[in-house]
């Protein structure tokens, strides 16, 4: 029998792969498009062209967007204590698209999308975390119930906005509804927060751990949990904002993440945010290359797919849950 | 200086007066049983005792310090709560479960040492869990849960346990074996725990001291040999409790009212 006493480790090679794994989902991201497949990669100055001004653009947005909302994911999934939790389910991306929208409709040009998303998504954290808390303690069920129909009346808002509006085009409609890469630009500012709210969450991991006990179990344990409440609530609106500023409201990424990642290297949120950051960033290239690619020279909004996905992966996890309770 | 003191504390939930100028203190090596019926609100005062909801007048001290003074992880350091419910909401094992125990003791960003998971051995060993310690939390028996909330508190290693029905969901074996680890480390280690119990009987046999309360913000505190007696009993569960001895050990066994039924 091995010491107890020493911490069970994953094997390395889980890690190595974790590591590798968002250099290799971009590889195929470059490789692969309608205008044929890179591989190897060739000195054709057409091919580089294709390569650098369109597909490796989009596929670093799509890295970014992904960690954002699986990080974003695991963050709800602590506050409500349920691996249901995710920003497109309970309202948080369309709260963000929707605010986004009602800015640059206005004319709002002098303030940057990712203040406008982050003030919506805000807004439907405190409206469904806070406001339809009400007294007593959270029910897992009030809270989803409140989150999918606040998403439903934002869904409404935009479809409204985008129909009255006067350039008003299916595209976009699909973009903040559904998200969609292809008009992704990112600047690269866009990583500093990134790299900054998964640092910083990740220095704070064990808090997460704990706020996963519950409320009553975090106070006794030492977190003043009032104000985690409030940094988590920040931090994920902050986290889907951006998100959502880069490609609309892409559903379902922080639900599929952090769950398959629980699987593999356990609730622990030092490995868990780790790994859900590295996987989800893949997970999004991938998805978004085969929305590219399979009905090429179609492309599909990289929303479609992982709804395709999510939705199964939603049914069978509230299944389980029934089942437990 | 006592470890933990209540002066002049008053606590009500909802319309129910739970204590009223309680007049309180805990001292190293003592057991407390807190008694009383359902409803009165013993997991209000243990919660109010723990600083985790407000006292409507009144003033709690931990070691000597004003409660309301310190951050929660000061308070935490000293003093323990296992919760009358525990529900898990994510698989993790065991053992990590029960390391959460030593959070109020790590700085912010440091990791479990060592001695840290040696002491999460040694509890879920204590708590007849060692066999479970890689197993989920989410597929344990209410018992199995039971034990591994006291488990967690166990890492936590405070001063002052604070116990809501620490041996519910229990068999009889199990419940001794329980106390049994908590009355050690009450002695042994030099602790002091209060506990909340709905069985008498078990009362008699580890509690050095009782707080009962009556629900209507009455209170009767002491040691046990002079609060446990058929009369207090009676007053407090509002039925005929009577005492039966055999020469060997005293029991107190509920008189069955049958006046509706013969």
């Amino acid at each position: 029998m091995s010491d107890p006493s020493t911490p069970k480790r994953l094997p390395i090679w889980l890690w190595v792969g974790l590591g590798l794994l968002p250099a290799a989902s971009l590889m195929v991201a470059l490789s692969a498009g309608s205008g044929g497949w890179f591989w190897p990669f060739s000195a054709d100055p057409g091919q580089a062209r294709i390569i650098t001004e369109l597909r490796l653009p989009r596929a670093i947005a799509a890295m970014v967007t992904g960690s954002l909302l699986a990080l974003a994911g695991a963050l709800m999934q602590v506050l409500l204590r349920n691996p249901l939790a995710d920003p497109y389910v309970l309202g948080l991306s369309g709260g963000a698209a929707c605010f986004a929208l009602i800015g640059l409709s206005l004319g709002l040009v002098w303030l940057p999308v990712p203040i406008l998303a982050f003030a919506g998504a805000l807004l439907t954290m405190i409206i469904v975390f806070v406001l339809a808390r009400g007294r007593g303690p959270w029910s897992t069920t009030r809270v989803l119930l409140t989150g999918v129909v606040v998403a439903a009346g934002w869904g409404a808002l935009i479809s409204l906005i985008l129909a009255t509006g006067t350039d008003s085009s299916l595209r976009s409609m699909l973009y903040w509804l559904m998200g969609d890469l292809s008009h992704a630009g990112l600047s690269s500012w866009w990583l500093i927060p990134l790299v900054a709210a998964t640092g910083l969450l990740w220095l704070n991991a064990r808090s997460l751990n704990v706020m996963s006990g519950g409320r009553l179990q975090a106070e006794l344990l030492g977190e003043s949990s009032t104000r985690r409440y409030w940094e988590i609530y920040l931090a994920a609106s902050l986290l889907t904002g951006l998100a959502v500023s880069i490609a609309g409201a892409i559903g379902f990424v922080g639900l599929i993440v952090p769950h398959l990642m629980r699987l593999i290297v356990g609730a622990d949120h030092r490995r868990l945010l780790p790994a859900a950051a590295l996987f989800g960033g893949s997970f999004l290239v991938l998805a978004d290359t085969a929305a590219r690619t399979l009905l090429a020279p179609r492309q599909l909004p990289v929303g479609v797919l992982t709804a395709l996905i999510g939705v199964p992966l939603f049914l069978l996890l509230l299944n389980r849950a029934a089942r437990i309770r | 200086m006592s470890l933990l003191e209540a002066r002049k504390l008053s606590v009500s939930i909802g319309s129910v007066v739970v204590a009223e100028n309680l007049d309180w203190s805990l001292e190293t090596g003592e057991i407390w049983g807190l008694l009383g019926r359902n409803g009165v609100g013993k997991t209000t005062l243990m919660q109010t005792l723990a600083g985790i909801r407000p006292a409507d007048s009144g003033e709690i001290l931990l070691d000597g310090q004003p409660l309301s003074a310190l951050t929660r992880r000061q308070v935490a350091r000293k003093l323990g709560m296992l919760t009358q419910h525990t529900r898990y909401a994510f698989d993790a094992s065991c053992l990590e479960t029960a390391l959460v125990g030593r959070h109020p003791h790590l700085s912010a960003w440091a990791r479990e040492r060592r001695e840290d998971r040696a002491m999460a051995h040694q509890a879920l060993t204590e708590m007849g869990l060692a066999e479970l310690a890689e197993r989920s939390c989410m597929e344990l028996s209410g018992g199995e849960t039971r034990r591994l909330g006291l488990a967690t508190v166990l890492v936590q290693n405070p001063e002052i346990f604070l116990l809501d029905e620490p041996v519910n969901h229990l068999d009889p074996a199990n419940q001794v074996e329980m106390l049994d680890v908590i009355y050690r480390r009450a002695w042994r280690q030099q602790r002091a725990v209060m506990m909340s119990l709905h069985d008498v009987n078990l009362t008699t046999c580890y509690c050095t001291h009782l707080l009962m309360l009556f629900g209507d913000g009455q209170w009767l505190a002491g040691p046990s040999q002079q609060l446990l007696n058929a009369d207090n009993l009676s007053r407090l569960y509002q039925c005929q409790v009577r005492l039966v001895d055999d020469g060997q050990q005293q029991v107190f066994a509920v008189a069955a009212s049958k006046s509706g039924i013969i």
